[in-house]
């Protein structure tokens, strides 16, 4: 019979002689191996001052995105806070009120935009819901805190850096 | 005069010794498993267990309600007093020996054993029963593994005829007064170095070595023998109810231990304070580096060294079971050993 993958391995069962009853090789053996990673390069990055790359498909802090005119995206759908599974996501609508063109793209839109990152499993359902392509998890690792209420990211802390 | 400089210098020098041997063992346990081991406190976490001993000392002295209050107190006393008696009978280098007694080797067997009773004393009086599983498990192995580190000791003794440590180190390198042979065929006194130690006198003292390292290290509650500490059954072993200063204490004593039954180890076995390095012709590297400084270095090191290699010895095997560990010691050890003993005592009628 093939084997799916070629590792496959016939292990036997012999009783053992004297000389490996005496274990002094697999002692021996045992300490060269140890010795052995003693020298080898280690693995280590020194976190918070030195980063590892992420992958391009890294689901990080949210951010909410402008359109080229540094209008903001987003209008306030609701189909993010209804798609995700955490329930993480809340949102209150507001009218565009004449003189406001330049801020919000759309004539609806976010007034207060809450994401609780306690209760966020960064799944990007959010991100494939929006039809408007205003939220992305592009950002980097969400920082720890002492307390829970800090959690609660609002505009202030996901919202684009305006265009200049 | 000497004799309080040498013992405060002893003093200080294992008390320091304790702290970075601690983070040594970190280091050696995290490079063994690609890893850096403390890197944050000052250059290579150097000083990460001094930060470690003055946040110890700062903590509250826990004493649980059910404990044996006087106990408690007295048990890591009674270890840490026993680990640093036996200091005071080991030679340091050529002239200096801060308590030259004529039973050296008697009483560091004796005194290293009182460690037992602290142990047992930590476990009865925390009133937990992890705690008095550990002591229970320590003395069976101490007092099981004592029997092949003293015959061991014994064939070395029997070959030296004596107990006195600064003697039996003076036998083992060019200060030797009676003739000393290599392996007994190659009289060695001029020679010195390391053919002129124990362990090269006579081919069973290398097995006999072997014997007191593998036991020894049972002595100290470390792995592969450390079932009294077992983190993964017993969680902390005798000292689990320890806390603060006095678990400080508790750990201090335990790396002094090892470098305790190493020194040993050093001076009965490996010539002590004497070089490792022999005359060849004119290059006379035995005389240059022989001395009362070169003596105090090289007792050291060696000493190190065979703490080192208990660490890289721990960081390598697991741990034995309860009844491999005790079918080892009785059905192994201690026929060996008492076979060393028995060529010791032809080898001293037939050989020299």
């Amino acid at each position: 019979m093939n084997s799916l993958t070629n590792r496959r391995k016939v292990i036997e069962q012999k009783e053992m002689t004297f000389w490996e009853r005496m274990y002094l090789p697999a002692i021996v053996h045992g300490l060269a191996i140890t010795l052995g990673h003693f020298f080898k390069k280690k693995q280590t990055i020194f976190y918070p001052e030195v980063k590892r790359e992420f992958s391009e498909n890294f689901r990080g802090q949210h951010s909410l995105k402008r359109d080229e005119e540094g209008r903001e995206r987003c209008t306030a759908c609701g189909l993010c806070a209804l798609s995700c599974p955490a329930e993480a996501i809340t949102m209150t609508a507001a009218e565009r009120q004449p003189g406001e063109e330049n801020l919000y793209r759309e004539e609806k839109y976010a007034a207060v935009y809450e994401i609780n990152m306690l209760r966020c499993i960064f799944c990007g359902f959010c991100e494939e819901a929006c039809p408007k392509e205003a939220i992305y998890l592009d950002g980097d690792i969400t920082k720890a805190n002492y307390s829970r209420d800090t959690f609660i990211f609002g505009k202030d802390k996901l919202l684009e850096a305006p265009l200049k | 005069m000497v004799f309080y400089l040498v013992s405060i210098f002893i003093v200080a020098f294992i008390a320091l010794y304790a702290l970075m041997a601690v983070w040594a063992e970190r280091k050696v346990s995290a490079y063994m498993q690609n890893r850096l081991g403390p890197m944050e406190t000052g250059k290579f976490g150097l000083f990460q267990t001094f930060a470690d001993i003055i946040k110890l000392i700062q903590k509250e002295d826990i004493v649980p309600t059910a404990a044996d209050k006087a106990l408690f107190f007295i048990a890591p006393v009674l270890v840490f007093l026993s680990v640093f008696m036996g200091f005071a009978a080991l030679p340091v280098t050529y002239g200096y020996i801060s308590s030259d007694i004529s039973l050296g080797v008697f009483y560091l067997l004796a005194v290293v054993s009182i460690e037992v009773v602290g142990i047992l004393m930590a476990g009865w009086s925390s009133n937990n029963k992890y705690a008095l599983l550990g002591s229970v498990r320590s003395v069976a192995q101490i007092i099981s593994y004592e029997i092949p580190a003293v015959i061991a000791v014994l064939s070395v003794v029997m070959l030296c005829g004596s107990l006195n440590l600064q003697d039996i180190t003076m036998q083992q390198g060019i200060y030797a007064a009676d003739p000393i042979y290599f392996l007994g065929i190659w009289k060695v006194n001029a020679v010195g170095g390391f053919p002129a130690w124990h362990i090269f006198q006579a081919p069973h003292l290398l097995i006999a070595f072997f014997i007191y390292f593998t036991a020894s290290l049972a002595e100290c509650n470390r792995a592969p023998f450390d079932i009294p500490e077992a983190e993964s059954e017993i969680v902390a072993g005798f000292h689990i109810e320890y806390s603060g200063f006095k678990f400080a204490a508790l750990f201090l004593a335990e790396y002094a231990m090892m470098f305790l039954v190493s020194m040993i180890a050093v001076v009965l076995f490996l010539g002590g304070w004497n070089t490792p390095l022999p005359n060849i012709g004119s290059l006379a590297l035995a005389d240059w580096t022989s001395g009362v400084a070169w003596g105090v270095f090289w007792i050291i090191g060696k000493s190190m060294v065979m703490v080192l290699i208990q660490m890289w010895v721990r960081w390598t095997f697991p741990r034995f079971r309860m009844d491999q560990l005790m079918s080892f010691c009785w059905k192994v050890l201690i026929p060996v050993s008492f076979g060393c003993m028995l060529i010791s005592a032809i080898w001293k009628l037939a050989v020299i």
